[in-house]
């Protein structure tokens, strides 16, 4: 059953441990201990599914924290200390992927550039051939990021010189729609899930999120909490917003085709009209001001940029093969 | 006298795409049909084959280059 929306929750559950970082990180968690040393210990050697869930909830206090954990853990030194052992790992397995394109400038070519990176597309998948439970699926695990969507840009705002910023607020402004709570995007998905008979609670489907849900998240969060990665993060946020409006369209036109509540298919609507704007103000005011103030930042954007791209592309692979879907079948 | 400042209009011709427009207005179609401005920024479709025409929807960036507005 779909809990009642209200808005604003402070009840999110740690989810389930999935190997020994998250074992002894969520017990010390609970335990209410201010003692993280054996946590500590764990970290250098945890990976995957492991990895990822620690750096999860360990952000997660940043934004909402968890009902049974104290809110004075976010800055708990040793916490702190395990968090950046594990960003450290996802920053360096990121860049390990990316190559700097070759004798491009961002703000001419990087529409092409997009177009070219032609990634796998869920999009088209639920448009054409996905059933209902692929589609319900999809969403409650886009739901970790769509449920706190531009939250992670948020923290960029006090570290852009004075037109970046500027640039910034007038984008996000239209995420948080516009001072009206009735038209802020995240919101509007928790509506769309409510209204489709889908848990809308916040962090309710983390449970279920492959690795690279996690690690597009963490990778959201990480660029947005870095003040020196802010390059990268505007990047990811250009290549976020201009893949984003025709893939809308395809995804409404898809949750109409399997008679998905119209509140579901509004988010979708709406994006394909904001991001249209959004990946003109992303490329063009947002990361062009950047790159005026900070021109060093511009290998740093592209590194964002694919990142943000080269995420998706994994995400989109894993949920087709769950699903025993080709890949051709919607290249 | 004028004081220095950035540069930020109101409309903006985006190269082969929309065209951007800020603050609250009423957008006349061919047909005389009046759609009105709800986002701080509005991208305005110029290549004609938006499927949310007047508001651009991304379709520009499939068209082939001599299609796409200059
Ligand atoms: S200008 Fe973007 S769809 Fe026409
Ligand atoms: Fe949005
Ligand atoms: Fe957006």
């Amino acid at each position: 059953m779909a809990s009642a929306v209200v808005g604003y929750s402070r009840d999110m559950h740690l989810p389930t441990a999935r190997g020994p970082l998250t074992e002894e990180l969520f017990a010390a968690l609970r335990s209410g201990s201010e003692d993280f040393f054996t946590v500590l210990a764990a970290a250098p050697t945890a990976t995957g599914d492991d990895a990822a869930l620690a750096l999860w909830a360990l952000h997660e206090l940043q934004y909402r924290g968890f009902a049974e954990v104290d809110d004075a853990l976010e800055w708990e030194p040793q916490l702190l200390r395990v968090r950046s052992v594990l960003e450290r790992d996802l920053e360096a397995r990121l860049r390990s992927r990316f190559t700097p394109p070759q004798g491009l400038s961002f703000a001419e070519d990087f529409f092409g550039w997009v177009d070219e990176q032609d990634g796998v597309s869920l999009a088209r998948h639920v448009h054409r051939d996905a059933d209902r439970e692929q589609v319900e699926e999809l969403l409650r695990v886009r739901s970790v990021y769509h449920l706190k969507e531009a939250d992670p840009v948020a923290w960029l705002v006090p570290r852009l010189g004075v037109r970046a910023k500027a640039a910034l607020v007038e984008l996000q402004y239209d995420e948080y729609g516009g001072g009206d709570p009735n038209r802020l995007h995240h919101h509007l998905f928790e509506l769309g899930l409510a209204a489709s008979g889908l848990d809308a609670s916040y962090g309710a489907h983390v449970d279920l999120t492959p690795l690279e849900v996690l690690e597009q998240n963490n990778a959201l969060s990480m660029l947005g909490l870095h003040r020196r990665l802010r390059g990268a993060a505007l990047g990811h946020l250009a290549a976020f917003e201009a893949t984003s409006s025709l893939p809308s369209r395809r995804m409404a036109q898809g949750l109409e085709r399997l008679g998905f509540a119209p509140e579901m298919v509004a988010y979708y609507a709406e994006h394909v009209e904001a991001d249209a704007v959004h990946e003109q103000l992303a490329v063009r005011t947002i990361v062009g001001a950047l790159l005026e103030e900070e021109p060093e930042l511009e290998e740093d954007v592209w590194f964002g940029a694919f990142t943000c791209l080269d995420l998706e592309d994994r995400f989109a692979r894993t949920m087709l093969a769950r699903w025993g879907v080709g890949e051709e079948q919607v290249a | 006298m004028s004081t220095p400042g950035f540069d930020h209009p109101d409309i903006v011709l985006c190269p082969g795409g929309p065209m951007l427009l800020r603050g609250k207005h009423v957008v006349e179609d061919a047909e005389g049909g009046r759609h009105e401005t709800t986002r701080p920024v509005t991208a305005v479709c110029r290549c004609d084959r938006s499927q949310s025409f007047p508001w651009c929807d991304g379709t520009h960036k499939v068209l082939p280059e001599k299609l796409r507005p200059a």
